[in-house]
């Protein structure tokens, strides 16, 4: 099943919370909607499921407008982020309701039910649960219970609101492994919200990066850690040093110093921006000096506070660099920027 | 520390320990007023029905008379915790689940019963309704009767009941959110499905509740039932009414062994009621969050 949204808006009173966005969910994928709150990922998602509207756009699931239908109809399995197992019912009446439901042309028997019921909580890994309730259950095994209940009704699309967002650290890393394997299992096509970029980065097979309800960048994790394609997307995912530069007569200035790394088309007053292990000190020159003003080391490693003088005075950077090459306070060091990127202002 | 220097103060478990004077006052004082205030007078109402023993009892409660009263409170009730179970669980659910202009209006709207006298309640009515009132021309040339007769009393007793169910649900809705009703959906109930299948297995200890609060006021109600019923004797006479009535005819035995029946209902509601509290407070403790 592919899931196509096409120039998707959404408003809530003066707050745009989705400002004209296209993305094509490919068959059989595990893709991560990843932002900071308020970039618009989970209001997507609901769009996605039914739960809410757009007030513009199109949402098409293999081609087939899916905005006329209802959430019921669209045959979504969804997962809430605190769950919202009913907890007046046992796991098992859980799991059952969506079959339970359903119209009784092609509603399962008793026996059907049970059957199905047994499969998913096998599938979850928690049949011994059956019969507790869900106040009675830790968050990570709700979480599964919530999953095996959205998967009951064989959905042809699953979605999942920050799924490991209220679990603990441990917990978390456990049920990231788990969800991978299971989405190999059961191939269905998947879109997950999440904040933590490791989370996006170590889960989905693509990630769409989103800010502000605009999507910043779609590619697979390697792209996005790599390649990013804005500011935002350098900033958000991984660490990053920032530098302000100016981009003149085909050269990349800091401060009055002319560096010598190539320079973008674009000019005018930008921003370099280096991932921390990309910033060497030492070897070769390229322009870029700065003062080390304090040196603390832990393991292998040594990290260092450096003062780069900039335009408009200086700007104090962290950078790790191996302990057999060691820095004094005071003395000045030559930083070659390894991979770099410079985004315009 | 060696074990033997460790000391204990048993006589001060906690900083608010007060001496056993002043907590035997307190409490003492408590307990007198509640004997002389409440039992006392409850107590009373039994002594007083069975004074000229069980016989009395039983042939004063099989008199016609009690009989049409005690037919017509059960009609009423029946009829005034109905409406009232229908708008108070709409209105409850308007105001838990949906944003709209003027939701703080009609909370204060739903309180309004409370706050108005029953008898001025009964007025309204009697206004409306009565002969000099605006729809009365109408209701008397299409020979509906309305006051004097089951409809008023029902009317007026539904309007002073009616916050005991919407009050009793509108916090327990909002503390519950949409979050199950829009699991639900996605699972592919319909709207009634969702309803009967999750919102109100949900929210059923406090509908008891609010039914049973409901019930207590709705058999109880005087001031207004007796502004509107015209106290036709075996016709338009509730509980209440025909224990006024018998008491001023100096009728006591019969006047308390009515009033015991109400006695009686008041107990039974108590302890439903503290029943039905610690329901509630377990679906708060088990709440899925």
């Amino acid at each position: 099943m592919t899931i196509e949204l096409a120039n998707i808006t959404k408003r809530f009173g003066a707050f745009a919370a989705l400002d004209g966005v296209d993305l094509t969910v490919a068959d059989g994928e595990l893709l991560a909607l990843l932002g900071p709150s308020g970039s618009g990922k989970t209001t997507l998602l609901r769009i996605i499921a039914g739960l809410d509207w757009p007030d513009g756009g199109t949402v098409a699931f293999d081609g087939e407008n899916a905005l006329a239908r209802g959430a019921g109809e669209r045959q979504v399995g969804f997962v809430f982020q605190h769950y919202a197992l009913f907890r007046h019912m046992s796991v098992f009446e859980n799991v059952a309701f969506g079959m339970r439901v359903q119209p009784r042309a092609i509603r399962k028997d008793e026996a059907g039910i049970h059957a199905r019921v047994k499969e998913l909580l096998d599938l979850v890994q928690l049949d011994w649960l059956a019969d507790r309730y869900p106040g009675q259950l830790s968050g990570g095994q709700r979480q599964r219970i919530a999953l095996a209940r959205a998967l009951a009704t064989a959905p042809r699309i699953l979605l999942l609101d920050e799924p490991f967002g209220a679990l603990d650290a441990k917990v978390r890393k456990e049920l990231r492994r788990w969800l991978r394997a299971l989405h190999q299992e059961i191939n269905v096509t998947s879109v997950f919200v999440t904040h933590d970029q490791e989370e996006a980065l170590e889960v989905a097979n693509r990630v769409v990066v989103m800010d502000k309800g605009r999507i910043e960048q779609v590619g697979t994790p390697g792209e996005i850690y790599d390649e990013p394609a804005t500011a935002f997307v350098h900033g958000f995912i991984g660490e990053s040093i920032v530098l302000p530069v100016n981009v003149a007569e085909g050269r990349v200035w800091i401060g009055d110093q002319p560096l010598n790394i190539a320079a973008p088309n674009v000019g005018g007053p930008s921003k370099l921006y280096v991932r921390r292990h990309d910033l060497r000190v030492g070897s070769e020159s390229v322009g870029l000096r700065g003062a080390v003003r304090h040196v603390r080391a832990f393991g292998a490693i040594q990290r260092a506070d450096i003062a780069v003088r900039t335009g408009g005075g200086e700007t104090v950077i962290e950078i790790d660099t191996p302990r057999d090459q060691p820095l004094r306070a005071g003395e000045t060091v030559e930083l070659h920027p390894r991979r770099y990127r410079i985004f315009a202002d | 520390m060696s074990e033997s220097a460790i000391q204990f103060y048993p006589e001060r478990a906690t900083a608010r320990s007060e001496p056993w004077l002043a907590r035997a006052i307190i409490i003492g004082l408590t307990m007198l007023f509640l004997t002389v205030f409440v039992v006392l007078p409850l107590a009373i109402v039994f002594v007083q029905a069975f004074s000229h023993g069980a016989g009395a009892y039983f042939a004063a409660l099989t008199e016609p008379e009690s009989l049409s009263a005690i037919r017509l409170t059960l009609a009423v009730a029946a009829i005034s915790v109905g409406l009232n179970l229908m708008f108070g669980l709409i209105a409850a659910w308007a105001i838990a689940k949906f944003e709209f202009r003027g939701k703080s209006v009609l909370v204060t709207l739903i309180d309004l019963p409370f706050s108005v006298s029953p008898v001025i309640a009964g007025l309204v009515f009697v206004l409306l309704f009565g002969a000099q009132g605006t729809l009365g021309p109408w209701l008397q040339r299409h020979d509906i009767q309305i006051l004097f007769a089951v409809p008023g009393i029902a009317l007026a007793t539904t309007f002073v009941t009616f916050p005991f169910v919407s009050r009793a649900l509108i916090p327990l809705m909002q503390e519950q959110g949409t979050l199950e009703e829009e699991a639900a959906l996605s699972l592919g109930a319909s709207g009634l499905q969702t309803f009967f299948r999750v919102t109100l297995p949900n929210i059923k200890w406090g509908v008891l509740y609010g039914v049973l609060l409901c019930n207590a006021r709705a058999m109880g109600e005087f001031g207004a039932v007796s502004v509107v019923s015209g106290h036709i004797r075996g016709e338009t006479n509730t509980m209440p009414l025909l224990v006024e009535i018998l008491y001023n005819e100096y009728q006591f035995v019969a006047a308390f062994a009515v009033a015991s029946l109400l006695a009686l209902l008041a107990l039974v509601t108590l302890v439903a009621k503290t029943v039905l509290e610690r329901h509630l407070d377990q679906g708060r403790q088990t709440r899925d969050d």
